[in-house]
């Protein structure tokens, strides 16, 4: 099993990171949060019934990225779902700050900065399209709404990322 | 100009490539006639052209892929042991390897997941230790340190935390690692600080603690030493040199393409300045 395991779902380390780092807007959490999914993932392998999957590590990448942002909001002085995150007990070097200040004139940067600037659900519909490149059906499967709210939140993530790279630019 | 209402969600599944085939050729048609709507058209283009460029999605961590990879390898491992095989291998096992074992599962920056770790696979991880942390050539340990010292200085992240404040790498470290990793301040030896990075070493996060000679950078890795490894060695490894020496039961790896002699001196005066 391990080894199978292995096969099928360390190719998808990258994306399940870029998820996990968009949702959760901090790098030392994304490697919590990853290595939380793959442990989850590991355990449930035997409900794995074939096909993609990207598409069956995804969502529980999802979940621990939600199941991390809920602990932060709940947690005494932690910042509120979906806010920005700047937390006093972060150290120098993993604040989102610091990062934001670096993106001016790198392209790459500035585009990431503009899609963490995005609220959610606008954000993760966003990047599972874009950056994961899945279809509507999938990312309705992966965030249990219908493909209409899937269509609805793409245009106004596009949208407001328009808006945002007006700001940018 | 702005598109037309009923058609925004349309162009966005033209976009998308969710359209059929009759939907798409209407939506095509009407694109050519509607200026408002070839605004929008340009403008969803003009957008997806700057998002999708390589590079944007981010990449895991080595870090992270090592502690994965290893945890995998100890899962598959345990598979294929029978169980008695793994109760002896539990039995003989030292205090020292359990401390080192279980760290890399857990999260590094407090228990954000404290229902995460299983008792199953902690003992699986247990025993992949055991072989691991014994009798490790040197060499595949010096080739490692080369690879990890080469790829901070491509990788553009030769530092977690820079600064050359010793009082703000040293509580950086804190709670990254298993272990205090003393940093120093020789910038009167020669060797200003630099700033300090998680590394991954030997299937254990360690502590890089970076210095620079001259325009040269030097990494020094630090974890709890063990037994396999010899008190003081010195190498020469594909143009690039390695001290190692071990200090107040850590295990101090220097690693650069500066002289043999200036790590020689390096180690000194760490030796020298370290209250271990």
């Amino acid at each position: 099993m391990g080894q199978r395991f292995e096969d099928l779902l360390l190719p998808h380390l990258d994306a399940a990171y870029s998820l996990a780092r968009f949702i959760a807007r901090d790098p030392a959490a994304a490697d919590d949060i990853v290595q939380e999914a793959y442990l989850r993932a590991f355990r449930a392998f035997d409900s794995y019934r074939g096909g993609d999957a990207r598409s069956w590590l995804l969502p529980i990448v999802r979940n621990c990225s939600f199941d991390w942002s809920r602990s932060r909001s709940s947690a005494p002085g932690g910042a509120s779902a979906g806010g920005p995150v700047p937390d006093p007990d972060e150290l120098p070097g993993e604040l989102e700050g610091p990062e934001e200040l670096a993106v001016r004139g790198n392209e790459i940067e500035e585009v990431r900065a503009m899609i963490r600037s995005l609220p959610e659900p606008f954000r993760e519909t966003l990047v599972l399209r874009e950056i994961q490149e899945l279809s509507y059906g999938e990312i309705a499967n992966i965030t249990r709404v219908p493909v209409g709210t899937v269509m609805s939140r793409l245009a106004r993530a596009r949208r407001m990322l328009t808006a945002a790279a007006e700001r940018f630019l | 100009m702005s598109a037309c209402a009923d058609k925004e969600l349309l162009l966005q599944a033209l976009l998308d490539g969710e359209l059929d085939a009759a939907n798409t050729a209407a939506c095509e048609a009407h694109l050519e006639n509607c200026p408002g709507c070839q605004a929008e058209w340009a403008r969803l283009l003009e957008l997806r052209g700057r998002i999708r460029v390589p590079g944007v999605a981010y990449e895991a961590p080595a870090a992270l892929r090592g502690r994965l990879e290893a945890a995998l390898r100890a899962a598959r491992a345990a598979d294929a042991r029978p169980l008695a095989d793994t109760r002896t291998a539990a039995a003989v096992r030292t205090p020292a390897t359990e401390v080192a074992d279980t760290s890399w599962w857990r999260p590094r920056h407090g228990r954000i997941f404290p229902w995460a770790f299983s008792a199953a696979l902690g003992a699986t991880v247990a025993t992949l230790c055991l072989v691991l942390f014994v009798g490790l050539p040197v060499r595949e340990i010096d080739d490692e340190l080369v690879a990890s010292h080469v790829r901070s200085l491509l990788a553009a992240h030769l530092t977690d935390v820079e600064t050359s404040d010793r009082h703000v790498v040293k509580p950086w470290f804190a709670g990254k690692v298993d272990f205090a990793p003393p940093v120093l301040e020789l910038a009167d030896e020669g060797f200003p600080l630099v700033g300090g990075r998680l590394d991954y070493i030997q299937e254990r996060v360690v502590a890089a603690i970076v210095y620079r000679r001259r325009q040269h950078v030097i990494n020094v890795f630090v974890w709890p030493a063990g037994s396999q490894l010899p008190a003081q060695h010195a190498v020469h490894r594909d143009g690039y040199n390695l001290v190692a020496w071990r200090l107040g039961g850590l295990q101090f790896w220097a690693v650069s393409d500066v002289d043999a002699a200036d790590l020689q001196q390096l180690r000194a005066a760490f030796t020298a300045h370290a209250n271990l």
